[in-house]
């Protein structure tokens, strides 16, 4: 088994404010996780915002270099400081797919030309037909097709169709893993599903890899095989999906799963927060010495010591 | 293009107004193209006479014919203006737009010269050139000297678009889709601070003829090319308002105000047209 | 019997425009009529560009050119004051803000002053409506405050120097501390974290019950309005389709758009396929003809491409405006069960 994406120890920090008053900002602390090559998942990471999760996603795009730890992708050390072919290399096969779909595209430029471009750059295809080809499969792909997206202007599309022409586009190199930041955040609610089942859809059926990062546990448990969840850049805890959402143990999820409003009660009103739960859970946020602990069914929880 | 003309000119009052007022100085300064006489000869005419049916501008004290002389300076005026605004326009397009996206040392060396060019006062700068060149000073090297002093205001507010966009979610997405740093200015970047480049264009222009004006009143330029400038160093050293030819100082004055209060109206008119919220609207969003 | 405190009949209010000759009519309020009681908290739920925040634009009697009001009127009716928002003069209008109509926005920010400290900010909006000033008006808002469990040093603070929870529960004080009849609550706790969400939402909830104030509480997510609203109406495309109390909407939904909303939600313990809406939300320059929601919807007929379904009455505060509303059958098994169970 060889493994497609490892993170190892990873850190980074952030120094903020002015020459006074500088103090740091942990924003993750000390991840590791490995994505193997050959079992194509999708990889949940939850968490509140200021959690770390996005700047995780986008030290994993190579967008910013971990302060301490390496993170490899088919054993390449990811960074952007690299020459440029090395990194269109990299970007051929990890691809993003951001968070506002009507941010997604210039508003002010045809889309297709994000598709054209990617096929240009990364199939290096050079011919139009072919371009045009690789376009419409991958549009095929997410359900539409090159003639309903062709000449179309970003503000001519539902959000739903803006996502699934952003996932298309990342899916034109044939990536083997995908960094999916809040897909579905932005979508409206009768066209989130269809989005969250064209990621089940891509691992199922293209075996493409997913890195999906969201703060909805009910999503999460939908589709994720495995899922960590972080709290303020820590992981707390990390292992199956279904086995840990559906009984959480740190206190954190515990709190996290608790504040997931549920339907099935609808307009009885039951609304109100275990304060305990949310002192306890705040409290580990700063513990510590803490270490992540292995359960005999597979997940890894933070354990505090003196706790 | 031809349809934009159209809307522009039916839909918006200040446009039509602003090229009205422009369009009568540009062909105006045109005409100086087929001038009958050598506007940089001196009493060609009887001199001092008051506008009438064959001086329409009348005529100045060195007896040349007001019309054509401020034609001929229109023309070379506008020239200036526009070959100042436009390679101080490049400058401050490439200097802003890479300084804000690539950031890093690149935003630090940029910025730094940048402001350097803020902090050294011009009007000095431009005397000790004078004195430098003398009388090989002509036009275009004084536009290409005054270009290199008139972009870094503008390059500082189109960086600070630009560092915006940056953080927008299409960058990085044209990033991903294997787009060159170069493209993603010039394409996804560009319509973005084209308001910017209008509007400070148009400053730039009022910015330069004025300061040119100012030379040339003070006789700092080379005074035998006609320009606004220079029509006014005349005027002045002919002491034309106290000798009664107030024709001399007023229809100048005239025209500059027609071409200043035209290419104001014409910028924010445009403005308003190629600022993308209102585009998107247009499209339809 | 319950008074009404809102009553919204035939309102149409569409977008008017003329850029540069190209002219266009986008008919973001289509011919609703609705009311609102007294101590009640309803729900709008609608997806971006259905109308809902037109329409809340107009409750708010916030409408600005190029929207305008073309027929129809919104009656409010203050402890027998009543005011018709379309015809009232700006002044009038003025004068219910705040004291009697208030709102609560989706981002603090955007009522919070960053460069005031809170404690301004309270007499900027609250000390004219109240009468109230100095030591007088700073012991009610202290008050206040207090009951939303908000120490009095927030009045010192700058809005930056508190959390977004921390803010959002400001910016309610902010709106309630007035005692208002009627709150507008537009997406209050969209940009709120999973965990202080739920805690604001039992905020505006206790407060609501206490002060028996009526809420418009707006939001996309159907989760939301499971756990705040009494009752809930579902804008599609610029018109009501389904209104009815909470419960039912969940457990038997009389719209096929409703049963989908709430069968696309996926719930923890449960992995079986959720469905998914095909199509895209209509565009309101251009509306489809007949039912609106045709062009997506597992059930249509042709009727309903021909002709527009009324918003009829269908039980008790119950309407929707669907041919086939019986066909309509909760999707997926854990409501169908519940249901079944609720009506039983």
């Amino acid at each position: 088994m060889s493994a497609l994406l490892e993170v190892s120890n990873v850190s980074k920090v952030f120094s903020m404010g002015g020459l006074l008053s500088r103090h740091q900002v942990r924003a993750v602390e000390d991840a590791s996780f490995t994505l193997e090559a050959d079992r194509p998942e999708i990889f949940t990471i939850i968490g509140e915002s200021g959690s770390g999760k996005t700047t995780l996603a986008r030290m994993i795009l190579g967008l910013e270099l971990p302060t301490s730890g390496e993170i490899r992708f088919r054993d390449k050390t990811v960074s952007h400081r690299v020459g440029r072919r090395e990194r269109l290399a990299f970007m051929g096969n990890v691809q993003p797919v951001f968070q506002n779909p009507f941010e997604a595209f210039n508003p002010l430029k045809r889309i297709d030309r994000y598709l054209a471009s990617t096929a240009r750059r990364f199939l290096k295809l050079s011919d139009l037909k072919a371009i045009d080809r690789a376009m419409d499969e991958a549009l095929v792909k997410v359900g539409l097709s090159l003639a309903e997206v062709r000449g179309r202007f970003p503000h001519e599309l539902s959000g739903g169709q803006l996502q699934r022409c952003a996932i298309a586009r990342a899916l034109i190199p044939n990536p083997p893993l995908l960094i999916a930041d809040e897909p579905v955040s932005m979508v409206d609610a009768s066209l989130r599903m269809a989005i969250v089942n064209l990621l089940k859809a891509l691992r199922d059926d293209f075996g493409v890899s997913v890195i999906y990062i969201t703060h909805d546990l009910a999503t999460a448990y939908y589709i994720s095989n495995r899922i960590i969840i972080m709290q303020k850049g820590r992981i707390v805890e990390m292992g199956d999906a279904r086995t840990v959402l559906e009984n959480p143990e740190h206190p954190y999820s515990r709190l996290l799963k608790a504040s997931v409003l549920s339907t099935e009660d609808a307009g009885a009103g039951k609304l109100a927060t275990d304060a305990e739960m949310v002192r306890t859970a705040s409290a580990l946020a700063g513990a510590e010495r803490s270490r992540l602990a292995e359960r005999p069914d597979g997940r890894l929880v933070r354990v505090y010591e003196g706790a | 293009m031809l349809a934009v003309f159209r809307d522009l000119l039916r839909y918006n009052i200040e446009f039509a107004i602003g090229i009205v007022l422009v369009g009568l100085v540009v062909i105006f300064a045109c005409l100086s193209f087929f001038s009958p006489v050598d506007p940089s000869l001196i009493y060609m005419t009887i001199p001092d006479q008051p506008p009438s049916a064959q001086y329409w501008f009348g005529t100045n004290s060195r007896g040349q014919d007001l019309f054509w002389q401020l034609s001929a300076a229109f023309r070379n005026s506008l020239m200036f203006g526009l070959t100042v605004a436009i390679l101080s326009r490049i400058i401050s397009i490439a200097v802003g737009l890479a300084s804000g996206y690539i950031g890093g040392w690149v935003d630090r060396v940029l910025m730094f010269i940048n402001d350097i060019f803020v902090a050294v006062p011009i009007f000095p700068v431009l005397v000790l050139f004078y004195f430098v060149l003398r009388n090989n000073l002509d036009s275009f090297t004084l536009a290409l000297i005054m270009a290199c002093f008139g972009w870094p205001f503008d390059a500082r507010l189109i960086r600070s678009v630009a560092l915006g966009l940056k953080h927008r979610e299409f960058t990085r997405h044209a990033v991903f889709a294997g787009m060159s740093t170069r493209k993603v200015l010039l394409e996804e970047h560009l319509p973005y601070v084209m308001p910017i480049i209008f509007s400070t264009f148009m400053n730039n222009m009022l910015w330069s003829i004025g300061l040119e004006v100012t030379l040339a009143v003070l006789g700092f330029t080379n005074i035998n090319n006609p320009t606004i400038g220079t029509v006014l160093y005349w005027a002045n050293s002919h002491s034309a308002m106290v000798v009664g030819t107030w024709w001399w100082i007023v229809i100048p004055v005239i025209l500059i105000v027609m071409t200043f209060l035209g290419l104001f109206l014409l910028a924010i008119s445009m403005n308003e047209y190629i600022d993308p919220r209102s585009r998107l609207r247009r499209m339809g969003a | 019997m319950t008074q009404d405190i809102l009553k919204v009949e035939d309102l149409k209010a569409y977008y008017q425009m003329n850029y540069f000759g190209i002219e266009r009519e986008v008919r973001a309020v289509d011919d609703i009529t609705m009311t609102v009681r007294k101590n009640e908290v309803y729900g709008i739920a609608g997806e971006s560009s259905s109308g809902k925040t037109s329409f809340i634009k107009v409750l708010a009697a916030a409408i600005r050119p190029p929207f305008r009001v073309i027929n129809g009127s919104v009656k409010y009716d203050f402890n027998g004051k009543p005011i018709d928002i379309t015809t009232a003069s700006e002044a009038e209008i003025e004068a219910i803000r705040w004291k009697h109509l208030s709102y609560i926005m989706q981002g603090s920010m955007s009522v919070l002053n960053p460069v005031r400290r809170i404690g301004r900010t309270f007499e900027d909006f609250a000390a004219r409506p109240l009468g109230l000033s100095g030591r007088a008006f700073r012991e009610r808002v202290v008050t206040h405050l207090a009951k939303l469990k908000l120490s009095p040093n927030v009045l010192n603070a700058y809005p930056h120097e508190l959390s977004g929870g921390m803010r959002q529960r400001v910016t309610i004080g902010l709106a309630t501390v007035c005692h208002p009849e009627f709150i507008i609550a537009d997406e209050p706790t969209t940009a709120l974290d999973v965990v202080v969400q739920k805690e604001v939402l039992q905020l505006i909830r206790d407060i609501q019950k206490e002060m028996g104030a009526a809420v418009i509480f707006v939001t996309h997510d159907m989760s939301v309005h499971a756990n705040v609203a009494d009752r809930v109406g579902i804008i599609y495309a610029g018109r009501l389709v389904e209104e009815g109390p909470t419960r039912e909407m969940f457990f038997a939904p009389k719209h096929p758009y409703t049963a989908h909303l709430v069968a696309s939600l996926p719930r923890i313990g449960d992995t079986s396929q959720r469905p998914a809406l095909e199509g895209r939300p209509p565009s309101l320059a251009d509306p489809p003809q007949g039912c609106r929601f045709h062009p997506r919807c597992p059930l249509a007929v042709d009727k309903c491409r021909r002709e527009v379904p009324p918003l009829e009455t269908i039980g008790k505060d119950h309407r929707t405006a669907c041919w086939r509303w019986q066909d309509v059958k909760p999707l997926d098994h854990v409501h169908r069960a519940n249901g079944q169970e609720a009506i039983a």
